[in-house]
This record gives C-alpha cells, structure tokens and sequence, in this order.
C-alpha cells in the first residue's frame, strides 16, 4: 500500500518535472504568450492586450529597427518592459521630446539599442532612461491574440518620424 | 521477421522517450541551476588566470543564487557584456544600487550607482573591461555567480566575496 503511494508520488514529481523543465525550454528557446498592461503602446497594444512574443530573433541576434520588443526594465530586473525599437547600435535617434525647441541628437552606443513607445505622450522609454543594452532583450513580439477583433501582426509605428534616416 | 520489427519499433519509442526527457532536462538544468565554463583573459588576475594563458581555470557557475538578483559586494559574477551581447564578461562586484565610490578611470571621478544597477570591476586594474570603461550596469544582465574553481586541481577552492579595501564604496546606502 505504501510502496503504491511512494511509486505514484514519485511518478507525479518525475512527470512535474519533466513537463516543467520541457515549458522552460519551449518559453526560453521559441516562445511564449504575454498580456501587456499601461497605456505606453497606444494604439498599437492597448493595456489588458494578450500578445505572443518569441525568442528566436533574439538568440539569432536578428531584431530589426521597427519591432516591438520585450525588454527585462534597466532599473527593475523583476519587470518587463514592451516597447518598439527606434534605433540599433550606430543609429542616429533624436533624444529630445517632440514639444522640445532645441532638438538635440546622439547615436546609439555598441551593444545597445533605443526603444521607444508608440504613445509618445505617455511612455517612459529610452528618451528617460537612455539607451537600453541589447542583452536585456527577452522576446519580440510578432502576434496580437486579443481582442479577437484587433487579431493579427502588429501595425508600424505611428510615428514615423522618429526613425531617422542617415 | 515481425519481431524483429517489434523490436526495432520499441527501440524507437524507448530512445524518443529518452530524448524527450534528457534534452529538456539537461538544458533547463545548465540554464536556471549551475554550468561550468573557462574563464579567458587576464582582468580577473590574480584571484582567476594567475597562470596566464597556459592555463585557464575552470569555475562553477551558479544561476540558482541570483535568480532573486541577490548579490553582495566581492561577489565574482559573469554578466551580459553591455558593448556585445554575444560575450559574456567575469567580473567582481564592487559597489550596489545607492552606493557612491570613486572610479579609476571613468569619465566620472565619482558615481552613485543607480537604481537596479551594480559596478563591477575586474581585480586586475588597468587590463580589465568593466565598468570604469562602460559604466554600472543594469542587474537584468546578471548571468550568474562564480562558486568555485573546478580545475586545475591544485587550484581547487571555493571563492570567496571579498571586497579589496581600497575599493569599499565611500557611502553605503544599505547594510
């Protein structure tokens, strides 16, 4: 009776930890399902939005200028950040806010990246913090699953001026 | 001929079952627990490498200790290099979140480290890229914490946090 239990036990924590150890390799290596919170992405993700994000670009080191990505925050290790990505190391990004008079330049240091919300009136992004390196990168996001009615891959950036061009 | 089949078919079945449990295993266990790696180069010396390139040590590195991002000052940790996130750099921490020190080097002669960052440094000043080169960085690149040296055997020890006294911060926001 007791060797019946100690056997189903130790079946349960066999299987717990291999199914365990097989969604740590599935959310690490491709990737995994996130629900967004705040209004810093509007309108492209708004807050509550469930989105699937994978990891494969950032293990190829293929993030592009223009995608959406999920950042470990600089100043908080414990969160997450989701932002888009307005320049790679070596670009020209402009650092100062849009109401600025002066605008005022610099280019985005090795290994680093400059990210950048969607609602640019209310984010605190790279313009706050600096630029970001890219070892923080977990995921890019590639699919909105909900709401169902906004399914799909994700628009541009609506401000398209914020992307220099050389 | 059918049993031989039969045989042939269990194997299958018996290896994909192995694979599917070993593999998952394996990495999430090099991933999230502890791994083993070289140490390269000469910043670290004399506490890694006193040898030079004849002889690199191998450390133990533990992921499992800082998954809480809990670190102490004389700690050994590998992190993301911040220049090229291909690299990973071994270095010793120096100061936390809230500390001011004096740098060595930096374009800055004093610094208080910021919110959810440390200063690293490597032991052999002068020949180290740290961060009196790239400043402090952030905790989210943290890989893990150098535990002991596994080879060469006569080097065999466990490392301890030691902070060299001429680098204790000057202000100390916690204890």
């Amino acid at each position: 009776m007791l060797r019946d239990v100690l056997g189903k036990t130790f079946r349960f924590l066999g299987y717990t930890v291999q199914y365990g150890c097989i969604a740590h390799c599935a959310f690490e290596y491709l990737g995994g399902i996130v629900v967004c919170s705040g209004p810093s992405m509007e309108p492209t993700i708004q807050n509550s939005d469930v989105v699937f994000s994978e990891n494969l670009s950032r293990h190829f080191y293929c993030i592009r200028k223009g995608d959406i990505v999920i950042v470990k925050s600089p100043n908080d290790p414990k969160s997450n950040i989701c932002k888009r990505v307005i320049g790679l190391e070596g670009d020209k990004v402009c650092t100062s806010n849009p109401s600025d008079f002066l605008k005022s330049h610099s280019y985005v240091p090795k290994g680093h990246v400059w990210l950048e919300g969607d609602n640019l009136r209310n984010s605190t992004d790279s313009r706050c913090y600096g630029p970001v390196p890219y070892g923080l990168i977990r995921g890019r996001i590639c699919l909105k699953l909900w709401p169902l009615n906004d399914f799909g891959f994700l628009r541009a950036s609506p401000n398209g001026h914020r992307f220099l061009d050389d | 001929m059918a049993q031989a089949q039969g045989l042939g078919k269990r194997y299958i079945k018996a290896f994909l079952k192995g694979f599917f449990v070993a593999v998952p295993v394996t990495v999430t266990f090099l991933d999230r627990v502890a791994c083993v790696a070289r140490v390269e180069g000469a910043s670290m010396q004399p506490s890694l490498n006193p040898g030079g390139r004849q002889a690199s040590d191998v450390v133990l590195l533990n992921h499992w200790s800082i998954r809480n991002y809990d670190v102490q000052r004389g700690d050994i940790v590998s992190l993301v290099s911040p220049r090229n996130p291909e690299q990973k750099i071994i270095k010793r921490v120096i100061a936390l979140e809230g500390d001011i020190i004096k740098t060595i080097g930096y374009k800055k002669k004093y610094v208080k480290v910021p919110h959810g960052h440390i200063w690293v440094e490597g032991d052999h000043h002068g020949h180290s890229f740290d961060s009196n080169a790239f400043g402090p960085v952030s905790l989210g690149l943290l890989h893990a914490r150098a535990t002991h040296i596994l080879w060469p055997p006569q080097r065999w020890q466990k490392l301890q946090p030691m902070l060299p006294p001429e680098r204790k911060p000057l202000h100390r926001e916690q204890e």
